[in-house]
């Protein structure tokens, strides 16, 4: 029982030392990569041979990376702000009232989500410049909210879902206006959901490379994403290889830092308690 | 502390269902009132409008004297208990507690003091500190119950609150509802499907069906003196007995033998008119062993027992009745709620009398019963209405 308990183990293990590596590898690979300095860029070794902090000195030298990281927290931390706050109220709605159009909304919110965003960038791109928004922060956190609304309702609504709805009444026969039961027990039970949603969101913005494209001229609002498209080397003859390796880990950085840190408010399970048992 | 007053209170919902159709109740200051019935039949509906958690379609409700039909849950002051005592799960038992009361802005040395008193009363003080999850099932109760006497409101308003309780908690529980409630003296509406909890509990009792309220009286008065087919029903346990009878001017013919009619049933069966066609109902200490009890001159019949169950008080023995199972739609809906229809009981009418201990009744012998009939009751088969009710 034992032994086959432990052979059942050691299967798991190595399935998952598997997929672990697999997921690894390329961020493995780019983080090697920044590291290296030009001459052994093309050595083909996984692990640089000279380790040099040089890449990660250049990029933070210039504004083009520098200015670019301000645009994209900026812009990301707004998008991501305005998103759950709208979408904690409408998937609030969606969850327990029943209101004329409900169903429309869902579906809309539904079709916003499956719309190809390429079909939508020209159309995009002329409303922003006809209205002034374009090349400005305003002009991507728009869209960035749209296009993650129909996320953060899908996913709040179904936090929402499961409180228990007892606690509401019992907050409102308790004596606390509509208001005060959604801030003071609806929402601290939401939490959870409501941090996910936020990192899914965030991570959304965080990444976007194709409105950040479009959408900006200058370095006024262009983000990391984009910015590392317009890296050029010290030379029109050397790759900015290394640049965009290392401007690619400092993007990632804060991510992992996000999930690790809320990590465990996803997981925790808060309601636990609430009702009978 | 208020009398609530419920006058033509109805609940229509947007699709148009009735779910509480007319609903006349004065509760008075300090009394407990039960609202029962089978689920589905409107007490929760009921009990919401009263709280201002769901509205009023129609009537008025006035709590205190005062029209409370479109006032918010927190302008009523009234508190809740519910089913699944409704914890926030965030928050520390003291928290839970104080919380109507941080609502109320109420001072935080007040708070903890109130907090406090009721714990004690509760006997929650050593469990102040934790979270709803650590505690147990009649701990969380407890709470819930805690948060309602904290605030010291008009009325409690209780839906269900033992019901996730197991059995033995559950009596526990509800004499010590029955002692908060006195002590305090205040107003309270106790909705529950438990006809024992009903008959324990309340100073009146309402019975309800399908949204409209069949009889409303003391525990006695529902016992002894049911309106109809479905209130003689549903009090009682084990529940009446009733078999088809066809009424001559002296007897109730009956599947058990025929009943003479004494003359405070043949008086109400006049006066009304009664059909030929009855059903008759008799609860289970109608029938006395005559072995054991002396000759009251009552008519004595001879069944057959099937089933013999001793509790040491009491003896249980069940019989059956020729004919087929007394069908209407009262006792149907009533079969379905008890679960009795997913017995497969078909087939013959089964009767249970509650006897003394001592019967020599044996499973599969017969046995003589008299039968005490100034505890029968005849219904109308046709709408349910018990034909030998001193008043209707």
């Amino acid at each position: 029982m034992a032994a086959a308990g432990r052979s059942h183990a050691t299967r798991w293990a190595i399935v998952n030392v598997v997929v672990v590596l697999y997921a690894l590898f390329p961020v493995w690979w780019i983080a090697a990569l920044s590291f290296k300095d030009p001459s052994t860029l093309t050595d083909g070794s996984y692990i640089p041979t000279d380790w040099t902090w040089e890449n990660y000195k250049g990029i933070f030298q210039t504004s083009e990376f520098t200015r670019a990281l301000i645009n994209s927290i900026g812009i990301a931390l707004i998008a991501t702000a305005i998103a759950v706050v709208l979408g904690t109220m409408a998937a609030y709605a969606v969850a327990r009232l029943r209101f004329p159009g409900k169903q429309v909304l869902i579906g809309m919110s539904l079709l916003i989500a499956m719309f190809p965003p390429i079909s939508l960038v020209s159309p995009l791109f002329n409303i922003e410049r006809s209205i002034g928004i374009f090349d400005t922060w305003p002009g991507l956190i728009i869209p960035y909210m749209t296009f993650s609304l129909p996320l953060a309702i899908y996913t709040l609504s179904a936090f929402f879902r499961e409180i228990p709805w007892d606690l509401e009444k019992a907050a409102k026969v308790d004596g606390a206006t509509p208001a005060q039961a959604f801030r003071l027990v609806i929402v601290p039970l939401a939490a959870p959901g409501v941090f996910t949603t936020a990192i899914l969101v965030f991570i959304f913005c965080w990444n976007d490379f194709l409105f950040a494209i479009s959408l900006t001229s200058t370095e006024s609002a262009r983000t990391v994403p984009a910015a590392i498209a317009f890296f050029t080397g010290s030379s029109q003859f050397q790759q900015p290889t290394g640049s965009i390796a290392a401007a690619a880990v400092v993007i990632t950085v804060p991510i992992i830092i996000f999930v690790l840190l809320f990590q465990r408010r996803i997981v925790a399970g808060l309601t636990s308690g609430a009702v009978k048992g | 502390m208020a009398e609530i007053v419920l006058e033509g209170v109805t609940k229509r919902y947007p699709d148009g269902s009735l779910a509480v159709r007319d609903v006349n109740l004065d509760i008075a200051d300090g009394e407990f009132v039960i609202l029962v019935g089978p689920s589905g039949c409107g007490k929760s509906t009921t009990l919401n409008m009263i709280a201002g958690l769901e509205d009023i379609t129609e009537g008025t409700l006035r709590i205190d004297g005062k029209v409370v039909n479109d006032l918010a849950p927190k302008e009523r002051d009234v508190a809740m208990v519910f089913q699944s005592y409704a914890l926030y799960p965030h928050m520390s038992v003291r928290e839970n507690m104080g919380f109507p009361l941080r609502l109320a802005k109420v001072d935080k040395a007040t708070i903890d003091r109130k907090v406090e008193e009721a714990a004690k009363v509760l006997d929650l003080v050593e469990f102040l500190d934790r979270k709803p999850s650590n505690l147990s099932g009649g701990q969380r109760q407890r709470v819930a119950m805690g948060r309602a006497i904290v605030r010291n409101p008009k009325a409690f308003l209780m839906d269900e609150p033992l019901s996730n309780l197991d059995a033995k908690l559950r009596v526990q529980m509800r004499t010590q509802i029955s002692r908060i409630q006195r002590r305090l003296g205040t107003t309270t509406v106790y909705v529950t499907h438990d006809q024992t909890e009903a008959m324990t509990l309340g100073d009146r009792v309402v019975v309800m069906r399908q949204g409209v309220v069949q009889q409303v009286g003391t525990p006695a008065e529902l016992y002894d003196m049911p309106r109809n087919l479905f209130v003689a029903g549903f009090i009682g346990s084990p529940a009446m007995n009733f078999v088809q009878a066809s009424l001559t001017p002296d007897t109730l013919r009956t599947p058990l033998g025929d009943l003479p009619l004494d003359d405070r049933m043949r008086r109400e069966l006049e006066r009304r008119d009664a059909p030929r066609d009855v059903i008759v109902g008799l609860r289970p200490e109608a029938f006395e062993d005559t072995s054991l009890a002396r000759d009251t001159g009552g008519p004595v019949i001879t069944a057959t027992v099937d089933v013999l169950e001793s509790l040491g008080s009491d003896a249980y023995v069940y019989f059956t009745a020729e004919g087929g199972p007394v069908s209407t739609a009262e006792l149907d809906e009533l079969a379905t709620d008890s679960g009795l229809a997913d017995t497969g009981a078909g087939g013959n009418q089964q009767i249970v009398a509650r006897l003394d201990a001592a019967t020599r009744a044996r499973e599969g012998q017969p046995i003589e019963l008299r039968v005490d009939l100034s505890k029968a009751h005849v219904f109308d088969p046709k709408n349910g209405t018990n034909l030998t009710h001193p008043e209707s």
